[in-house]
């Protein structure tokens, strides 16, 4: 069977910091770590792939130095990777990105099962799994919490909706978006860092994608930013002075008022 | 579809325009047709250009407009619209409060609001399902059909959505962003190949161009983020629940109730084998008052006594990830990016350092009250109360005067 797990290029958050004069982001690009709940879809991946046989990809779209994160993807238990990276992709939106991320799909023969993780942390817009299926035109569930079975034609999951949970069964091919803890992500190993090394690595450009290049970067992006602006600031917390047993008088007077 | 111009006559070849162009896709160049003492005019770069409109109000001249141009005209495309989920047979609270805002932008834009629900029952319950939705402020409600096992599986819903829009051109289609509602809207979007904002927090139509302004909190809210999407309909957004404020239902409120002449039918290859309701657990998303862990708390014995002091409030508690990463919290308590995002009308922060993840998930709190013996902490930037002391003594201490 054929397994693609899709990955983002996200900054490392603990490293997140906004500049005071800008309110722009500080990127620096040093600090990018594979998206945290894409972690989960790698590893999830890996599993299903060691069930059924078969291979597992790993697919990007993003500058080329995603390529060290493709490789830690191998290292973490994918066979090879696949980056879709083109100055004609820059700008992309979630509809655009989808699009590109097709087309890195089909550029490898296509798969039986695609897995994302739930959403991003930066953008947190939970999009592209969807977008991605339905570019596909195959099925999608997202929000899966467990794999309950899986054959060479379909697969079971649980998915975790607002009021309790699903079970749903969705033939083959199909794309699945996963949340945190579905499984125990892996530490790449020493073998599998190696591994990782000389693995199979390949990049498409727009051209060799054969992209409608009307559909890709800002081109293909129906939405753009307008203004970004930091949340307005609260006015600076007022001190609450005295001892601890005043502090804690104050605390529980606050309590009081709300109950 | 449409360019960015600029009126030769109103010009002054400042360049305000070029400093707000985020693409670079602004030049401002000698011409022999400029009207101004520079000889020069502002040339857009269409290549580069994303037509967002940013330098339209940049302009202080008003030298730069959109040209919709001869194109599949844009407006061609009228009307709100707004897709009703459904749960167990009634709407979702965020439906009636997308009612609500569709209610304005469509007064403010002259145009009709339509409620669109997918229902499985009978024509006349659907009448009924219609007329509540009438209530709350919407012109006509159409009823998209559905067969039963078609029901809860936003796959069979995207389908007749596409079909209704296709169909009926709507300028703006907003779901609630609900699990359901992204999952669903994404899906929509990519079949009419059209712009989607996700988990909107603010809407509002720009008064120059008529345009959808969707704003959103990205980075965990540390960042607000304004996104139009000016060639494409409809313009498509998920809201967050919550956010908006639903009208008082008022049933003396005319409009039609129609059927959609597309239905959603249970696709191929897609089962719902089963619906498993989870038991109502209390969950600190819907906590009146959270006391919050931070790694100050430090110990387990420590935690004995936070946990002791709640039960004794009658106060939920939550922790950040550090807590939960080492095991001495569990993960439905965790606050923040990757935990809960909560909501109460009193938090209390013990020894919480204010991670910008775990600030993610307290901008809704309605009074903060943070604790830590490091007055420079960060959580203090997002408090209304500073109480600079070791966490535990005042945990003692609020122990002491119970």
């Amino acid at each position: 069977m054929k397994f693609i797990v899709c990955i983002k290029q996200v900054p490392s958050t603990n490293e997140v910091r906004l500049d005071p004069v800008t309110h722009a982001i500080i990127r620096d690009g040093r600090q990018s770590v594979i998206n945290p709940f894409d972690l989960y879809a790698v590893e999830l991946g890996a599993q299903l792939r060691d069930r059924m046989g078969g291979t597992l990809t790993a697919l990007s779209m993003g500058i080329p130095a995603t390529e060290r994160l493709l490789r830690e993807c191998i290292s973490r238990g994918a066979d090879d990777a696949v980056l879709m990276t083109d100055r004609a992709f820059a700008g992309s939106d979630t509809l655009a990105t989808s699009y590109a991320i097709s087309l890195g799909v089909n550029a490898v023969g296509g798969a039986d099962l695609i897995l994302c993780g739930k959403m991003a942390v930066d953008g947190d817009t939970a999009q592209i799994g969807p977008e991605l299926a339905r570019t596909l035109g195959i099925h999608h569930v997202t929000d899966v919490a467990e794999v309950m079975d899986i054959t060479e034609k379909d697969i079971t999951v649980r998915k975790v909706t607002e009021t309790g949970s699903f079970v749903e069964k969705v033939a083959f091919p199909a794309v699945i978006t996963v949340v945190k803890d579905i499984v125990m992500p892996r530490l790449p190993s020493i073998s599998g860092v190696r591994k990782s090394l000389d693995a199979p690595f390949k990049t498409f450009s727009a051209a060799e994608a054969n992209a409608d290049t009307a559909r890709t970067g800002f081109n293909g992006s129906p939405t753009s930013v307008v203004k970004t602006f930091t949340p307005e600031g609260r006015t600076e917390a007022a001190p609450v002075e005295g001892t601890p047993a005043d502090q804690a008088a104050f605390l529980l007077k606050a309590v009081k008022e709300v109950r | 579809m449409g360019k960015i111009v600029v009126d030769v006559n109103k010009c002054l070849g400042c360049g305000a325009c070029v400093k707000v162009c985020t693409l670079g896709a602004i030049r401002v160049e000698a011409d022999p047709a400029a009207k101004n003492k520079l000889g020069k005019i502002a040339k857009i770069d269409t290549g580069l250009c994303s037509l967002c409109s940013t330098c339209i109000s940049g302009c202080k001249f008003g030298a730069i407009s959109m040209d919709f141009g001869e194109g599949p005209a844009l407006t061609d495309y009228h009307g709100v619209f707004v897709f009703c989920e459904m749960t167990d047979g009634e709407f979702a609270p965020v439906a009636y409060e997308l009612l609500g805002k569709g209610r304005e932008l469509a007064d403010q834009l002259q145009t009709k609001l339509s409620a669109v629900f997918v229902y499985a029952g009978d024509g006349a319950a659907a009448e009924k399902m219609g007329r509540k939705l009438i209530s709350y402020g919407a012109d006509r409600a159409v009823v998209i059909p559905c067969e039963k096992k078609a029901e809860n599986l936003e796959e069979n819903y995207a389908d007749a959505i596409c079909e209704l829009v296709n169909a009926e051109k709507p300028e703006i289609l907003l779901f609630g962003a609900t699990m359901f509602g992204r999952s669903l809207a994404p899906r929509v979007a990519a079949g009419l190949r059209t712009g989607l904002t996700a988990d909107c927090t603010v809407l509002a139509i720009d008064e120059e161009t008529g345009l959808l302004q969707q704003t959103r909190p990205a980075f965990g809210g540390n960042l607000m983020a304004t996104i139009v999407c000016p060639r494409h309909r409809p313009q498509m957004a998920t809201v967050r629940p919550g956010i908006m404020k639903a009208l008082a239902p008022d049933a003396s409120r005319k409009g039609e109730v129609v059927t959609a002449a597309t239905g959603a039918k249970a696709i191929s290859g897609l089962e719902l084998l089963e619906v498993v309701k989870a038991e109502k657990t209390e969950s600190i998303k819907d906590a009146k008052i959270i006391i919050d862990c931070g790694r100050g708390v430090g110990s387990k014995k420590n935690l004995k006594l936070v946990k002791e002091l709640c039960e004794k409030l009658g106060t939920a508690y939550g922790c950040s990830r550090p807590l939960v990463d080492t095991g001495l919290c569990e993960y439905p308590h965790q606050v923040g990016q990757t935990g809960c995002t909560v909501a109460p009308d009193l938090l209390i922060c013990l020894g919480v350092s204010g991670a910008i993840q775990h600030l993610a998930g307290i901008t809704n709190a309605k009074k903060i009250i943070a604790v830590n013996n490091d007055p420079d902490a960060p959580i203090f930037a997002a408090a209304h109360y500073k109480v600079v002391a070791d966490c535990m003594d005042v945990v003692k201490e609020m122990l002491a005067q119970l």
